[in-house]
């Protein structure tokens, strides 16, 4: 380790003192993690006692009446709106972050980058009321009923147009965090150097090619890493789902189905959850949430370094 | 120096359907007593009696009655009946008043009958033109003691979903979709066609939402409103703690979804001041509070009922010691 960064080698008590605060603060976030999973982990263990930890992460039933609580309806709830929100969102935010800081003029650049900001403050709960009022009536009348009619063998748009379900909570996930990755991508893109951008187009290439072949590369971590903030969100999100994806713990393969998610039934149940195991199968659900969050973000960075990796290798 | 007069702050915590009715209560009662101010959270029933259980709180609040297991860990709790509550069968493309037996509501929130035009509820209905649509079913998808009530009661009349689903604050709903809270299922009955849900009448009234006539233990069939819900609270054996569901109750007049909503208290108060204050305070709700509830879409209690409950809050001790009231009246 280099001296100069090393906080105890500090010869000044005040560097010592904010060393001192920071690795404080740094450790706190650490304390709280562990605080959180380990009441989690207290509270469920009844739970996890009468069911079996493997049987409620495999089981589909949840019936509070009869203290039966399985996580997989909501496991893949959870994971078929982030899906729908990531594959939507991403292409859209890109292409915007793409167009701010590539093509725009400064002025447009700046109104639209305000909006977009604007976009990210809207509390989750107005989402959920245009969702409800807006994109779900949508939904129910037209786009279901054409989807349906263009790709109903395929199991995915099967079913009635019911209008809440996956789509319906996915879709407005990804509005929700379209300003996320758009902004961070933004940001990312901004702090490439400007000679790799002029080289591109001093050698001939056209902008699309500039783009394609210095911009991306680039800046392709940065953006995953804004793609993983917003997935982040989309994962954990709870009362613009709640209010549209049906809340039902089935799992269906068509995606105008209703379901159920994670973060929704604990929003939804725990208030009035009594006794000692539906209560502990809410915290457990809590936990598998946090696995899930856990297990894509390490997947995610895994990702980041071996495409690197390979680019290094190619380069 | 002047001395400041600190006003008595009794906190309570729990259901959440009572709460406009008791922050209306508390804030005539604070008009009245200046020195006495109370704190009502509005958690949901299962915090409530958890925090008097633990004793957090000096009076919970809870729809459904405790159970035998909560009632072992909180000894000498008392249920105080406060006012009644009814659930509202409301519906989206059928006109108001369609008439229902409790047999084909149970089947319809099974799935089993899926048309606005089956021959089932045509029989119940002649002479009323039926639109051919598929009923949407739409129910609470959070935990309430609503739930509780609309499926103990279903429970009471099929036997089909006592065995299949069960009563609970949350259940394993066989079909329809689900909505959070009184709000979000109003909402979806209004946006579905041919939806049918159930909320708490309160919410039906407001949003004129066409309701259902259901047909109760007498064979008529009633709409739900303050004079019905009231009477089925009249039409029950009352036992000496309250806990009895009045879902189905006997009576001509009576709306067969309906309920208690009740303050926790425990019989004997610790603290002389705020027992005292919470037993004064009861006494006004069970007489000059009931005229307050109508106006709300809550039915006070009946008669019968009131002057069994006056018992129940004379017999507060605080400390052991018979209060003023129990020895003046």
């Amino acid at each position: 380790m280099r001296r100069r960064n090393d906080p105890s080698a500090g010869g000044h008590a005040g560097d010592q003192v904010f060393a001192g605060s920071l690795t404080l603060f740094g450790g706190g976030v650490l304390v709280v993690f562990g605080l959180i999973v380990l009441v989690c982990v207290q509270l469920s263990r009844p739970a996890f006692a009468k069911i079996g930890f493997f049987h409620f992460l495999a089981g589909s039933d949840w019936n509070p009446v009869e203290d039966s609580f399985g996580a997989l309806p909501f496991i893949y709830g959870t994971l078929v709106t982030a899906a729908i929100a990531i594959v939507v969102a991403v292409p859209v935010s890109i292409g915007l972050a793409l167009f701010l800081t590539e093509m725009a003029p400064a002025r447009v650049r700046r109104v639209v980058g305000f909006f977009v900001e604007l976009l990210a403050g809207i509390p989750s709960v107005v989402y959920g009321l245009w969702g409800l009022m807006v994109l779900v009536p949508l939904l129910r009348s037209s786009v279901q009923p054409a989807l349906g009619k263009a790709f109903g063998f395929v199991p995915l748009f099967s079913g009635p147009p019911l209008g809440l379900g996956y789509l319906a909570a996915g879709l407005i996930l990804a509005i929700m965090i379209l300003p996320t990755i758009a902004s961070v991508s933004v940001e990312v893109l901004r702090t490439m150097p400007s000679s790799l951008r002029e080289g591109a187009l001093a050698l001939g290439a056209t902008r699309w090619e500039a783009i394609r072949m210095a911009v991306l590369p680039y800046a392709r971590r940065g953006m995953l890493g804004a793609v993983m903030l917003g997935l982040g969100r989309a994962l954990g999100e709870t009362m613009a789902v709640t209010m549209l994806i049906g809340n039902q713990p089935e799992i269906h393969a068509s995606l105008f189905a209703p379901g159920y998610s994670l973060a929704s039934v604990i929003a939804n149940e725990y208030a009035e959850a009594t006794g000692a195991i539906h209560p502990g199968a809410l915290t457990g659900l809590a936990l598998v949430l946090f696995g899930v969050t856990l297990l894509l973000s390490a997947s995610a960075r895994l990702l980041v370094r071996l495409s690197t990796g390979q680019l290094r290798s190619a380069a | 120096m002047t001395t400041i007069l600190m006003a008595l702050l009794i906190n309570g915590a729990g259901a959440t359907f009572p709460f406009p009715l008791y922050s209306k209560w508390f804030n005539e009662y604070n008009k009245q007593h200046a020195d006495l101010q109370f704190n009502y959270q509005s958690i949901g029933s299962g915090g409530g009696i958890k925090q008097i259980t633990e004793r957090t709180v000096d009076f919970g609040a809870t729809d459904a009655p405790m159970s035998e297991a909560e009632l072992a860990k909180a000894p000498g709790i008392l249920h105080v009946p406060m006012v009644l509550g009814a659930v509202a069968v409301v519906s989206n493309g059928v006109p108001d008043g369609v008439k229902l037996g409790g047999d084909v509501l149970a089947d319809i929130f099974l799935g089993k009958i899926s048309k606005w035009n089956d021959p089932r509820i045509a029989a119940l209905n002649p002479g009323v033109k039926l639109p051919d649509t598929a009923i949407a079913v739409a129910h609470r998808s959070d935990g309430s003691g609503t739930t509780a009530v609309f499926t103990d009661y279903l429970a009471k009349v099929s036997p089909e979903w006592k065995s299949g689903v069960g009563a609970g604050k949350s259940v394993k709903w066989p079909v329809g979709l689900g909505g959070k809270g009184n709000e979000g299922v109003t909402g979806l009955v209004k946006s579905t066609p041919g939806a049918i849900g159930y909320v708490e009448l309160a919410y039906a009234k407001q949003n004129a939402l066409p309701m259902v006539a259901l047909k109760n233990a007498d064979g008529q069939f009633v709409k739900p409103s303050i004079e019905s819900t009231s009477e089925a609270a009249a039409g029950v054996e009352m036992p000496a703690d309250y806990r009895v569901s009045i879902t189905n109750a006997k009576g001509k007049g009576a709306y067969p979804i309906s309920s208690f909503t009740y303050l926790l208290v425990y019989k004997d108060q610790g603290d002389a001041e705020k027992g005292k204050a919470l037993q004064g305070f009861l006494w006004w709700a069970i007489h000059d509070g009931q005229k307050l509830a109508a106006p709300l879409d809550y039915a006070p209690l009946p008669k019968a009922v009131v002057a069994k409950v006056e018992g129940t809050v004379k017999s507060i001790t605080v400390k052991g010691a018979k209060s003023d009231l129990a020895t003046a009246k």
